[in-house]
């Protein structure tokens, strides 16, 4: 059992084209407000959690720093997370990169969603939308993907 | 993450996508990819290491400077090789009345409990079985690696659920009992392969499978290259 073979399972995992690919210039990086979102199916504990196939997203607070991973892939390490939410949901370092002046701010709300889907056409035409606005709405400039 | 940064783009918010699958991130094609070789699970490569992690998204955000789509490789990485197995003292059998993975799993509450109260439970039990149900949830797997029918054994839950919350506070109590930050995946191989109730977890998935049950059913009870 090696990373190396779980990781060539994925091939078969659904992917959507893009005709085009949208691309936004932000504002300059020590202006920008940043917010993470994370496929690692992150949930505050009383928040609900995942369901299998699970298209939507939740809500993850700055605070508390409570997240729990509520994936149902059994195909990744866990005790990274585990030791240090920064492995996957590098809010801290967004902090002290506030605290440095290399970023603008860091949003009070990020996103999460359920990594492993096998059908994607939700999450492009429904919950990813949704998701957009909801950071939009907060003036979100900048986004950071990380991938569980 | 890919078809997410094209939706956000297309909304006016520019991304950023790490990616731990270079051929995933290549063919998916974000508006600016970086690939991080680093085992999945840690996309920011290494806990307790934010010298790690700032350089990580140093280069990250480097790619903002970019006037079009960019993809580029982080230039470290991180490879799991497959062998390193954590290094965790079991309990020494305590009931000699109870089955071996049952006596393991109650010895192990202590470590468990330090564990939860040094990291928090972050992925522990608790999803669908509780800290002090792991018991019955593991009595659940072992009627089923002795032939009883899945449906049956009482599993108290969806069974690829209730076998994470079975590796979840096994993992987690490994964490209070080793002395070091454990390479990605060690602590699975310890579950899986030197644990009685990982020995169990996976006899009772091959028993379900051999008696036909439906793939999924059994199949994400453990990673799938098991």
């Amino acid at each position: 059992m090696a990373d190396s073979d779980v990781k060539a399972m994925t091939a078969g995992l659904d992917r959507i084209e893009f005709e085009e690919t949208a691309f936004t210039i932000p504002v300059p990086l020590n202006e920008a407000k940043v917010a993470i979102v994370t496929s690692a199916s992150l949930h505050h504990p009383d928040d609900e959690d995942f369901a299998p196939a699970d298209t939507g997203y939740r809500v993850l607070k700055s605070q508390p720093r409570d997240y729990v991973m509520g994936h149902w892939s059994p195909n990744f390490d866990v005790t990274g997370f585990a030791l240090d939410i920064n492995t996957v949901f590098p809010i801290d370092r967004l902090d002290e990169l506030v605290a440095n002046g290399t970023i603008g701010s860091v949003a009070d709300e990020h996103l999460a969603y359920a990594g492993n889907q096998f059908d994607l056409s939700a999450v492009k035409l429904d919950s990813g939308p949704a998701g957009a606005k909801f950071l939009k709405e907060q003036g979100v400039d900048v986004v950071i993907l990380t991938p569980v | 993450m890919s078809t997410l940064a094209h939706v956000f783009e297309a909304e006016g918010i520019a991304t950023i996508a790490l990616g731990s699958i270079k051929n995933q991130i290549e063919s998916t094609a974000p508006p600016r990819g970086l690939w991080c070789d680093f085992p999945l699970g840690r996309p920011l490569g290494i806990p307790l290491d934010p010298e790690f992690q700032h350089r990580v998204l140093s280069a990250a955000f480097d790619l903002l400077a970019s006037s079009e789509p960019v993809f580029a490789e982080y230039d470290v990485s991180i490879v799991d090789d497959g062998t390193e197995v954590m290094a965790c003292p079991l309990p020494p059998r305590h009931d000699p009345n109870a089955h071996p993975a049952i006596d393991e799993a109650n010895g192990l509450r202590p470590a468990y409990e330090r564990a939860i109260a040094k990291y928090g439970n972050r992925v522990g039990a608790g999803r669908t079985v509780e800290a002090e149900d792991i018991t019955t949830a593991i009595d659940a797997f072992i009627r089923i690696a002795d032939g009883v029918p899945w449906k049956e054994a009482n599993v108290p839950g969806i069974p690829a659920r209730v076998s994470q919350d079975i590796r979840g506070y096994y993992e987690t109590a490994a964490l209070a009992l080793s002395d070091h930050a454990p390479s990605a995946w060690a602590g699975t191989r310890w579950f899986l392969d030197h644990t009685e109730a990982g020995k169990i977890v996976m006899n009772a998935r091959q028993a379900m499978a051999d008696a036909g049950e439906k793939q999924p059913v059994w199949f994400y009870m453990a990673p799938g290259d098991r």
